[in-house]
């Protein structure tokens, strides 16, 4: 499967902030390597642990996503003293590129599934810690939570709250246009999931967090 | 300043608090109305004008301390209804990323903001500028100055933390705490205390509180960077004089094939050409303002402020 590509692996396919990426060939299927990678700015003893401690953490956080019925990729391998783990290759492109190119209803679409899946993230007892429309996945619209890297086990409003604050800064801060439409998509899915209630107790606990924010003006 | 950005002067009086103290709001405001006309005429005189020849008066209406803000207001109020100039408000923060901008000659930058009151990422879109990223709880600078208070020494407290810091290379573990885009001091500042309390040497706590905080900023500010593909990251703001900062900014940014840019040193601290120069920009775009809408807004989050100047994204 892998030949068919008629490119040399394994391939570096993307340098994120603490992590790099590689297309890799494993066992005749093609795989994604992530790989935490040594930052020159942290001296080596607390750059050591951070990255252990968080390949351990993500992987972990990613089994028992899968087991709640959460999509994400399926961990094949994990190499702790390489701060590294393979999983099995998603193909893109992220949800934040997506939504560039495609018509309102499917942009609409895709963020109200986004909502679901997310809803059911945090009914599962886990929240990502580092939700954006980068960390989605859209193979074909199934939709691909990836980089759990500050993910948590919780059941706290708070740090459910603090995905969607996030959430919603990363797509104001891309998509300023058509903002409100696509948050709005979102949580109507993450609605549907938890009620209108608790989706209300959700979006509050999202301004409170904003006005806890240095200097905000109370209005 | 003049209208293509040369500063004419830039006289300053800084209010110094006692060493184990903050600052204390109306000692402070007390010391600008003390220094405020000779600072003013100190000013004049250096920049070779009268006030006659001024386009107009800009005048820092937040955010910050209430009764400082106000005193700075009043003294502008004066001036400009005196020589018939008009007001312009600017917001403290955007004076911290223009003078930035001047004097580095960043174009579209990823913005560092690392102040008393802000510890901030910032990038332009859509007119304004947007947060990416920012404390959860206390600031860089109120890390340092909180720090510093429990142990007596005076504020602003990074030069000397920086200084105690380069007297050891001895990692003491703290809590390194990013979330997403932003970071959390309040428990290092915690953590850091009962460190020095439990008998680690202040150099060794120094340190490690230094390279834990800085750390976590240039981690923030690496993801902030690898999301937004930009291509400078211009560091601003009082705590851009931290050499540490600095460094590990310039480490991190050679990894995205993006050019540090840094603020020299007198103007990164607060200073009135940072609020002249942000005021000319708000000028020539027609951004003044009637006397009675220049009340103080000690907090005025900048991502309010319209940026008609700016075009980029």
């Amino acid at each position: 499967m892998s030949e068919s590509l008629g490119e040399r692996l394994p391939k570096l396919i993307y340098r994120g902030a603490e992590a790099e990426i590689y297309l890799q060939d494993w066992y005749g299927e093609l795989a994604i390597r992530k790989n935490r990678i040594p930052k020159p700015y942290r001296v080596t003893a607390l750059d050591s642990t951070i990255r252990r401690t968080r390949t351990l953490h993500e992987t972990n956080l990613m089994h028992e996503a899968r087991k709640a019925g959460i999509p994400v990729p399926i961990i094949q391998h994990l190499d702790p003293e390489d701060s590294s783990f393979v999983m099995e290759y998603v193909k893109g492109p992220t949800l934040k590129d997506e939504l560039y190119v495609v018509p309102s209803l499917i942009r609409r679409r895709r963020c109200t599934e986004l909502g679901r899946v997310v809803a059911r993230m945090h009914e599962a007892g886990l929240v990502h810690g580092d939700l954006t429309i980068s960390n989605v996945l859209s193979d074909n619209g199934k939709l691909f939570l990836i980089d759990f890297g500050l993910g948590d086990f919780s059941n706290e409003l708070e740090d459910r709250g603090v995905d969607l604050l996030l959430l919603n800064r990363a797509m104001k801060s891309t998509h300023v246009k058509f903002h409100e439409e696509i948050f709005g998509a979102f949580l109507k899915g993450y609605s549907m999931v938890v009620g209108r209630k608790r989706k209300t107790e959700i979006v509050d606990k999202v301004r409170e967090i904003e006005r806890r924010g240095r200097y905000s003006e109370r209005t | 300043m003049t209208e293509e950005g040369k500063i004419l002067t830039d006289v300053r009086d800084v209010y110094a608090s006692k060493p184990g103290t903050g600052i204390h709001p109306r000692e402070a405001a007390d010391h600008h109305s003390e220094i405020a006309a000779k600072v003013v005429s100190g000013a004049l005189l250096e920049a070779g004008v009268t006030g006659g020849q001024l386009d107009g008066v800009a005048v820092a209406l937040g955010p910050g301390l209430g009764p400082c803000l106000r005193v700075g207001a009043t003294v502008a109020r004066a001036i400009a209804s005196c020589f018939e100039k008009p007001l312009i408000p600017v917001n403290h923060a955007i004076g911290h990323i223009e003078i930035g901008t001047l004097t580095t000659g960043a174009v579209d930058p990823l913005v560092v903001l690392v102040s008393g009151g802000h510890t901030a990422i910032l990038a332009f879109s859509g007119g304004k500028w947007r947060i990416f990223g920012e404390t959860e709880d206390i600031t860089l600078g109120n890390l340092y100055d909180m720090f510093a208070r429990e142990i007596n020494l005076p504020s602003p407290a990074g030069p000397q933390i920086e200084k105690l810091a380069t007297k050891s290379s001895n990692f003491v573990p703290l809590p390194y705490v990013v979330k997403g885009n932003d970071v959390s001091y309040s428990g290092l500042l915690t953590a850091s205390l009962a460190k020095l309390r439990s008998g680690a040497s202040l150099a060794d706590v120094c340190y490690s509180m230094q390279e834990v905080s800085c750390s976590m900023l240039t981690e923030a500010v690496e993801r902030s960077l690898a999301y937004t593909r930009k291509k400078e990251v211009l560091l601003t703001g009082g705590v851009a004089a931290n050499k540490a900062l600095q460094k590990k900014l310039a480490e991190m940014v050679v990894l995205h094939e993006a050019v540090p840019r840094v603020v020299p040193h007198p103007y990164t601290g607060d200073c009135g050409a940072q609020i002249a120069w942000a005021g000319m920009l708000a000028l020539r775009a027609g951004e003044t303002a009637e006397i009675a809408d220049t009340r103080v807004r000690p907090r005025w989050r900048l991502e309010d402020v319209r940026i008609p100047w700016r075009t980029t994204a």
